[in-house]
């Protein structure tokens, strides 16, 4: 396997850097072989506005640690879409929270787009603030080398708060079972 | 009696994903660090909020002071009170510290500073990264005195290099700092953290004759004076002024040469067994980088890329970037054409690998001001230069 870059943005709040350290540990602790790096953004700009964090996966050690083409974009409001697309590497995929990213021209160089109402499905769950662990769950289902479902789920019930695991794991469920074609 | 909840353990056994500061942190726990005097400051904070959490945990204490000044002030102090002491600051805090810093090298004071370093100089980029303050941890602080300071590379490193500094501040008496930077702080990765029987505590010597006879300042044949905790029952006196073995000021030439000479020798002596390089596909290299930090990370990165290619590149690797790799970088110098230096400044590292390299070999750097670390392609240019 070579080097992958996967980014998780959207606004504060919606638990972007969650999903990055889930994938994160998931991946360096539960993934034979397989190291990985996360960093958040940090600083003025992570606070309001545009919040991101970013997973460099790979099978041999990881030299530089931030990500710079992307593999996979996993982005859940408009002001980080459109900081952050240009980074999408060509033939790249893209997943976006479709009631909170309208998707202009530099899309086109998406291999892949996928579109996912997660803030609603989480607020059947009851509450939107499920809406990452949604979107989690679809990415992990789509794609075949980012991480398990085994090592995420694994992570899961260890990093988060016993009262929430199970709600999280519902939300999890429900994203991976969302079907829709790229 | 209420009951308080306290986990015991000092040695978090198992794999961590997590990030430089926090590595930091437990690093220093396991090491038998007890107190930590502090002021935050970006990017360091983490390192003081992770401590702060945990010292009490393990029967430590934590105090927050009103500045830095104070901060390293504090730690000298807990450690003539017998505690195995650290501060953690960033460029402007360590600027606030280098005073402080010489009184320990003078008063040979074992304790640990850690400086994840920002872009400078004076405020400079508070949440990014930057190398600028290596040669101030040589020369920062007034007078001849022969620091170590150490430079990790991973976040694993961050937790074994802060424990090997313990032990280097208590082995030889002196402050000790770990160079970590804004990238190696605030990424996660993979940290394994060894049983506690695996994790190797040096402890100060301490006087064992009659309390009556001591010389707090009369050195062993290592160089290094035992060391009396305060109200131990022997006498201890510190001070910034040229001493005796008595530790009483003397103000002349004769006090100045031996008490000098002896907190510099001390050091020298023993530089074989402080100094720690990684030398990375370097047996058939006839070009090599020469990093440290972060930026080694890249520089290995490169490597392997020129090694693709066809160009037979390596790296060596300071872990220990004071005292310096002088016979590492001398040896190197014969062997390869060019040795290229990435590093986040405008040249400090550069230069020492000029001086070390006697002019054997072309040297050249590869700098970035701060704020980012380099890309891969920016040293690989370097190289296929060549």
């Amino acid at each position: 396997m070579s080097r992958i870059e996967v980014r998780f943005a959207g606004f504060g709040g919606q638990g972007i850097g969650l999903m990055g350290r889930l994938v994160g540990e998931a991946v360096s602790l539960y993934e034979k072989n397989k190291n990985s790096v996360m960093t958040q953004s940090y600083g003025p700009e992570s606070r309001g506005g545009a919040s991101s964090s970013d997973v460099v996966i790979d099978t041999a050690d990881i030299d530089y640690p931030k990500a710079t083409e992307l593999d996979y974009f996993v982005v859940m409001s408009e002001e980080a879409y459109d900081k952050y697309i240009p980074k999408l590497k060509k033939g790249g995929i893209l997943f976006v929270e479709e009631n909170l990213v309208s998707l202009d021209e530099h899309a086109d160089k998406a291999k892949k787009i996928y579109k996912i109402p997660a803030t609603k499905i989480a607020e059947t769950l009851g509450n939107r603030i499920f809406a990452n662990i949604v979107m989690l769950g679809f990415v992990c289902a789509n794609t075949k080398d980012i991480v398990s479902e085994e090592s995420l789920i694994e992570v899961m019930k260890k990093k988060i708060k016993a009262r929430f695991v199970e709600k999280n794991l519902i939300a999890f469920q429900k994203g991976k079972e969302h079907s829709q074609e790229g | 009696m209420s009951e308080q909840k306290i986990l015991p353990r000092e040695v978090l056994t198992g794999e961590h994903f997590t990030t430089g500061n926090h590595a930091a942190a437990e690093g220093a726990i396991a090491a038998g660090c007890k107190f930590f005097g502090g002021y935050p400051i970006t990017p360091s904070s983490e390192i003081a909020e992770h401590i702060a959490l945990r010292l009490p945990q393990v029967k430590g204490h934590f105090v927050q002071f009103e500045d830095e000044i104070a901060s390293i002030a504090s730690i000298l102090g807990a450690s003539w009170g017998g505690y195995k002491s650290m501060t953690a600051t960033s460029g402007p805090g360590y600027s606030l510290m280098l005073e402080n810093i010489g009184l320990g090298m003078m008063t040979e004071t074992p304790c640990v500073i850690v400086n994840v370093q920002r872009g400078g100089p004076s405020t400079g980029l508070p949440t990014l990264v930057g190398q600028q303050d290596i040669m101030q941890a040589k020369w920062g602080s007034h007078g001849d005195y022969e620091p170590i300071a150490i430079t990790p590379s991973t976040v694993q490193e961050c937790f074994d290099l802060t424990i090997d500094s313990f032990n280097f501040a208590e082995k030889y008496r002196l402050p000790v700092t770990v160079l970590m930077d804004e990238a190696l702080g605030h990424m996660s990765e993979k940290l394994v953290i060894p049983k506690e029987e695996k994790i190797v505590r040096v402890n100060r010597k301490t006087p064992t004759g009659p309390p009556e006879e001591h010389l707090p300042y009369l050195p062993d044949k290592d160089l290094v004076p035992p060391m009396a905790t305060a109200s131990s029952g022997y006498r201890i006196m510190t001070t910034g002024l040229t001493h005796d073995e008595r530790g009483y000021p003397v103000i002349n030439s004769e006090a100045q040469e031996k008490l000098v000479k002896r907190i510099n020798d001390k050091i020298r002596l023993n530089k074989d067994k402080i100094i720690k390089v990684e030398e990375y596909q370097l047996d058939d290299a006839d070009i090599a980088f020469v990093s440290f930090g972060s930026s080694a990370r890249v520089a290995k990165g490169a490597v392997n890329r020129a090694r693709k290619k066809g160009i037979k590149a390596g790296l060596l690797r300071l872990i220990t970037i004071w005292p310096f790799a002088d016979d590492h970088i001398e040896k190197l110098a014969d062997q390869v054409k060019k040795i290229i230096v990435p590093e986040i400044n405008y040249g400090q590292i550069t230069r020492e690998v000029e001086r070390a390299a006697h002019g054997k070999t072309e040297v050249k750097g590869v700098f970035k001001l701060g704020g980012d670390i380099h890309l891969p392609e920016d040293i690989l240019k370097e190289i296929e230069r060549s």
